[in-house]
Parts: structure tokens; sequence; C-alpha cells
């Protein structure tokens, strides 16, 4: 797990790990079922407070991208997890959402924006 | 979980200086900062804690002991850094390290040699001739010989460089990766704070001016800047520290008034750092309006 601190960025701090854990689950980085560092171990390795941290895996737990199981530790959630499916459902929608309202508010037809989508997907 | 460190409206007076009321509490596995200007009552808090000053009223407990009574129980299962050296200069840490072991029943001198060798600092040569950030980690060394509970730091970054400056802060780390210990740090070097502190307690001019989840600082307040005329009726009166100069104006606002905040007016995530400086402006403000009503 690679994890990256800007100290001049606008997200908070429990906002940024958030992000990139989440990125490394869904590109399968970190593959499920690998333990993840304790709460005190991440704040430790990052010299960031343990409240942060703690916050980092609630919300990632809420969100199902991990699994906690007590007495033992955190573990990235198995991909086949229906809530996982979900939030990555839910995050492509709000993704296609911002897209066509930014491509609406550019004056592109919604031919123009199906294109550029569709070259996206060709790569 | 319960509370490591309570202080309860702690009051002390001296000829020229208060500390009124003051009230906090450090929940066990946490790290608390402890900022303010200089004379805010930062160390005669941190001496009232010790017992080394009398209180005029108000209680402190420390591991649910009382400051005064269980004085001694407490030290003995307490560190503490100062920001100045309290040793003696002619001496080796060898020789400290002998003076100071009877003092202490849990004292390890096995964890005191490798905590040494761990900070890269000799025990052979006399400890005047260390620079001020070996002076800071033979006095953490010292600290943590007893495996206290809780470690209390009065300003032990300050003059130190960088380097000397990280080293603490991952002592620090590595010291609170046991939950029933807590540190209570005072520094004027905010950025040490803003990144390892879980708690925050401001003390401004003998009161606390904030205390709680860093996070709640940082997410509860913001720096606003644009042009006076901008600023919707009855808004500035709820700035802090405002601050006019010749294209436009500063201040620290709520974030519970930010929602009537006009686009026009520029909002930016406030650093504890500018926290503290909105704090005293607004206090010269203050004196300024009650010049004007005079």
């Amino acid at each position: 797990m690679v994890i990256v601190i800007k100290n001049r960025s606008e997200l908070p701090i429990y906002e940024q790990i958030k992000q990139q854990m989440k990125a490394q689950i869904l590109d399968g980085t970190l593959r499920e079922d690998e333990q993840l560092p304790s709460i005190r171990q991440l704040a430790r390795d990052l010299k960031i407070s343990v409240i942060t941290t703690t916050r980092v895996y609630n919300d990632l737990l809420d969100e199902g991208f991990i699994t906690s199981m007590s007495g033992k530790g955190y573990y990235v959630a198995p991909r086949n997890n229906e809530l996982l499916r979900e939030r990555m459902l839910f995050e492509m929608e709000d993704g296609l959402q911002k897209a066509v309202e930014n491509g609406r508010n550019a004056g592109l037809t919604d031919d123009e924006i199906a294109a550029a989508l569709r070259k996206f997907m060709e790569g | 979980m319960g509370n490591i460190l309570e202080i309860k409206e702690l009051c002390k007076a001296y000829d020229d200086f208060v500390l009124k009321n003051v009230s906090f509490a450090l929940p066990k596995g946490y790290i608390m900062g402890f900022v303010g200007q200089n004379g805010s009552g930062k160390t005669t808090t941190i001496r009232s804690i010790m017992n080394m000053t009398k209180i005029d009223s108000g209680s402190i407990s420390v591991f649910g002991l009382d400051s005064v009574r269980d004085s001694i129980a407490i030290k003995q299962r307490l560190g503490v850094v100062f920001d100045s050296m309290y040793l003696a200069e002619h001496l080796t840490a060898k020789q400290i390290e002998r003076q100071i072991r009877p003092f202490y029943k849990n004292w390890d001198s096995k964890d005191f040699f490798d905590s040494l060798k761990r900070f890269s600092l000799p025990d052979n040569r006399v400890v005047g001739d260390f620079s001020k950030g070996m002076k800071m980690k033979l006095m953490v060394a010292i600290a943590l010989a007893h495996k206290p509970e809780l470690l209390i730091l009065d300003e032990p970054t300050s003059g130190l460089d960088p380097v000397a400056r990280d080293e603490l802060l991952d002592i620090l780390s590595e010291y609170i990766q046991d939950e029933n210990r807590g540190i209570l740090f005072s520094t004027h070097i905010t950025a040490d704070v803003e990144r390892i502190a879980d708690y925050v307690t401001i003390l401004h001019n003998g009161r606390v001016w904030f205390t709680g989840d860093k996070d709640e600082l940082a997410e509860g307040y913001a720096v606003v800047k644009g042009a006076e005329s901008a600023i919707p009726e009855g808004l500035k009166e709820k700035m802090i520290g405002f601050h006019n100069y010749r294209n436009g104006f500063e201040a620290l606002i709520r974030a519970e008034d930010m929602v009537c905040l006009p686009d026009k007016l520029e909002c930016e995530k406030a650093s504890i750092d500018e926290i503290l400086v909105y704090i005293a402006k607004e206090d010269k403000n203050a004196v300024h309006f009650e010049d004007n009503t005079l």
C-alpha cells in the first residue's frame, strides 16, 4: 500500500488517504482479504494522528471497501461484495452525471457528449 | 476508555498574569497539542499538573489521581520534558543515569541505554557539549526510562532543526502505539500539532479558547478575504481578528457563519498558526474598540 500525503493539498489528510486506499482497492493493488496495518500502526507510519486514521477506516468500513474482524484487524473486502459493487456503481453514476453537466455547460450537444464518452471507452 | 488527564476549572493568579477556569481533558491513547502565544499560560498549566506550582482553585486529575494529594504517585508514572535542560552540564549521560535512577521504582537502565543508542547519543561525553537536539533527545530518553503512562513535553521542539523535530515526532508516534498512554505537548511549531495531534487545546490570555478534536478545529474555522463592501450586514461583527488593508480585508470566520458568505469573498482553510494570529488580532481590535467608546 502506497500512501502519499500532500501537506499543501486542499483536501484534508483523511480524505487523501481514503481516496488513495479506495483507488488501490479498486485497481487491485490492494488485493482482497489482504490485511491492512492497524489504526495505530498506520498513524505511526504516516506520522499523523490516530483520530485521522480511525476516521479513514470507519469510512472505508461504512462504504464496504474493508472489513474488520474483531481482535484481528482490518482486511480488504472481497471484490464480489455487494456493498462495494453498489458503491462502484454509485461512483460511476456520480462521475457520469458530472461529466454530462460539464459537457452541457461547455455548450456540447448530448450526441457530442456521448461521442466523447465512447472515445474514452475505446481508449 | 477514560481520561488520562483531566483539568477542571483551574485558576492561578500571579501579580501580572491570571490562569482562569482552564478545563480540558485528554482521553487515554491520544496526543494533545497545547498551543498559544507566549505568556498564554501553557507552562503555568503544565507546572500545575506537575504540582510545581500551587493552584488557587480547581482540580487536576492524572490517571484518576489528584495532582496535589497524590503528587508523588503520579510522578512515578509520568514523564516530562522541558524546553531547557535541567541537567548538570559537567556530567556524562552515564553519570546522570546513576543520579536519577534511584528516584523511580520502574526505572529501566537497559531501556535508557538502548534509547541513547537509538538516538545516537554518546554516554561518555559531558552533556554540556551536546547540541540542542541532543539535549532534547537525552531528556526524552530520561523521561521514557521509567516507562511513563503519560508524557508531558513543554515546547520540546523550540530551537530544534527540522531533522531533530522529525526524530522527536517519530519517537512520539512510536510511544503512542500503546493505547494506554497519552501525550500532552506544548509547542509553537504548530505544523507538528497539525500532523500528529489528535486533540488540540488553544490557550489565550490564561483561558481556554478551544479544546477538542483537531479536525473539529480545522473544519470549524476558515480565513475569509475580499473587499469589505462585499460583507453582508451583521457578518463583520461575527468575524474574528478583522483586519483591513488597502486592497481588502482578512478575517477568521466560524464555519456556521460561512453559509451567508457571498461568492465574491474568498474562503480558505485556516491553519492553527492562522487561527492563533487572528485570535491575537481580535484582542487588539477589542482594545481599539474600547478606546473609541471611552
